[in-house]
């Protein structure tokens, strides 16, 4: 415990202490959610109503897929895994404890969006407060998972941006939160589902904000938790201290089974 | 009788079709420093990494401390340290975090008189990569002694370190093996292996091309022992001895190249004295251990 503690502590630190997990962690997701606030709120109002889940979903896009991904790739190719492993960390403390201590600082830009918005926006809070918390923790749980997968398959920095890439900016133009899933034609919806982005507003606008859901809400958060404990379990099935490593236990592919829940969604889903 | 500590035979590593080492063997016993060289991609590495239980090997037997570091890693993790040659830190971590992170792991008080004995007390709060690459070194090597390791695994430690902190370095090296813990020393530098490891083994190739004290090493070479001469006067011009192949002079020294040391050596002081002169400076060098490796690895290591 007293390892797990030093190592959260110190992983912690490192994401206030890094430049470019600073930026992903605090200072692109509390700058876009200003912009978004003084300039999208006026020239298209009804974008108040969602302002809060929006740009909560939009942090934690940002602090996950654009922040873990890379520094675990950077991390196992310059040896730090293998540094590691002869020092007796364990491989579930690497993967777990990088998506625990992001989730830590996404409560406080959460928490910083939630308490401003209403004052400086006009923004409709919460009417579930409790719901809103669940969601909250289950799409961040969901996207760490998915981002912590990444890092682990990602044999570069590059294919690194490529993959978080894939998921982010589909996420941001399909996923609720720049324009209602419900505006969105059929086909689209129904490729809209396959990311975490669409369910979390889903579930945020009928469990959280008192507005009507587009499908299932609960079934949205069970979905996010089926996600999330999946890509972990990926995550740490396909974890390979170094590049070099010949003897991994299953092919990067396997990966894609994260979106099997997703999948299942698009045809359970009403 | 020293307990062996560290056991190889007939290891072997490959790399898909590629055989980085080739059914080596060897042991090292308790509290001796062992020398690992060899040009680079001659196997030091993977015979290292697979010792300190990073990888598996393709066949043979290795023992480390008694266990097997391939399915007894876990175990085998507080009976070693490791300096790896890369730095294996992130760099964004402080002297001070490191300790304690990775002393919390071994589960051993951090130690921080390790910092200030390798000068790193007053950068405990800087970043990883605010430290120059001495200093990095440092850091790495502070961090595989605090849980006073029975096998030291050091890969390159003293590369880019200034002379005073080799120095200290090689103290340190010193007192552990004093201590009663085993150093696995893999390095380019001859003077240094000459000069701190018991026994050395030269790989080539993927093979052990040649294993000995470096004394051993340096003696069996085909090299001639260099004998420089100074005399107040010049009783050495045009004189000629027994088994001199090369001679030549520099810096008011008369220099020989001797197969064959003692006829040569007393055929000089006889001159010498004979001549009346006076000997000011007589030295004599045996070929070094670089020397000797230069001759086997330009030899392809054919013995």
């Amino acid at each position: 415990m007293n390892a797990f503690m030093h190592h959260f502590a110190f992983e912690f630190r490192m994401g206030i202490r890094n430049k470019q997990l600073l930026l992903m962690n605090y200072l692109f997701p509390l700058g876009f959610y200003l912009m978004m606030g003084f300039i999208m709120a006026e020239i298209n109002p009804p974008f108040r109503e969602t302002i809060v889940p929006a740009m909560v979903v939009f942090s934690i896009l940002a602090a996950t897929l654009l922040g873990i991904p890379d520094p675990l790739v950077n991390a196992r190719e310059n040896g730090i895994f293998r540094s590691y492993k002869i020092n007796g960390v364990p491989s579930i403390s690497i993967l777990v404890i990088p998506a625990l201590t992001t989730i830590l600082h996404l409560v406080i830009v959460a928490v910083i969006i939630t308490a401003s918005a209403h004052w400086m926006f006009a923004a409709p809070l919460p009417v579930n407060w409790l719901n809103y918390v669940l969601i909250f923790f289950a799409t961040a749980f969901a996207c760490a998972g998915l981002s912590v997968l990444i890092g682990v398959v990602s044999p570069s920095s590059r294919m690194t941006v490529l993959w978080s890439q894939l998921v982010f900016v589909p996420s941001m133009l399909l996923g609720g939160l720049m324009l209602p899933y419900s505006m969105l034609p059929g086909v689209a919806g129904k490729f809209a589902q396959l990311f975490t982005a669409t369910h979390a507003m889903n579930a945020f606008n009928g469990l959280a904000m008192g507005k009507v859901a587009d499908f299932s809400p609960w079934g949205s958060v069970i979905l996010l938790l089926a996600s999330g404990l999946l890509a972990f379990e990926l995550a740490v099935y396909l974890f390979s201290w170094d590049s070099r490593n010949t003897t991994r236990r299953g092919s990067p592919l396997l990966a894609l089974l994260v979106l099997l829940p997703y999948v299942l969604g698009v045809f359970l889903l009403k | 009788m020293q307990t062996t500590v560290i056991e190889v035979k007939d290891f072997r590593k490959a790399y898909g079709a590629f055989v980085a080492v080739d059914g080596i063997s060897f042991e090292v016993k308790e509290g001796e420093i062992f020398g690992l060289l060899g040009p680079n991609g001659a196997g030091k590495t993977s015979t290292l990494e697979c010792l300190e239980g990073l990888r598996a090997p393709n066949g043979g037997r290795l023992r480390v401390a008694g266990l097997d570091p391939a399915s007894e890693a876990r175990k085998l993790r507080d009976l070693i340290g490791v300096q790896l040659q890369s730095a294996g830190l992130p760099e964004s971590i402080t002297p001070d975090e490191a300790m304690k992170f990775f002393c919390a792991y071994h589960k051993v008080v951090p130690r921080f008189d390790l910092l200030e004995r390798l000068s790193l007390a007053e950068k405990r709060n800087s970043q990883f990569f605010e430290l120059s690459a001495g200093q990095q070194r440092r850091l790495v090597l502070a961090l595989a002694i605090p849980h006073n390791p029975r096998v030291l695994f050091l890969d390159e430690p003293t590369a880019g370190l200034d002379v005073a902190t080799r120095v200290e370095l090689h103290g340190m090296m010193r007192e552990l093996q004093a201590r009663g813990t085993t150093i696995i020393l893999a390095t380019h530098d001859m003077a240094e292996a000459e000069q701190m490891t018991d026994r050395v083994a030269i790989l080539l190739q993927s093979r052990i091309v040649k294993i000995g004290t470096p004394m051993q090493i340096t003696a069996t070479g085909a090299d001639q022992t260099k004998i420089s001469v100074r005399t107040q006067g010049e009783s050495l011009a045009g004189a000629s001895f027994p088994a001199v192949s090369q001679q030549t002079c520099k810096d008011e020294y008369s220099i020989y190249f001797s197969s064959d040391i003692g006829p040569t050596l007393s055929a000089i002081i006889t001159h010498i004295q004979a001549q009346g002169d006076t000997l000011i400076d007589l030295r004599v060098e045996r070929p070094s251990l670089e020397d000797r490796f230069l001759e086997i690895t330009g030899k392809g290591g054919v013995q």
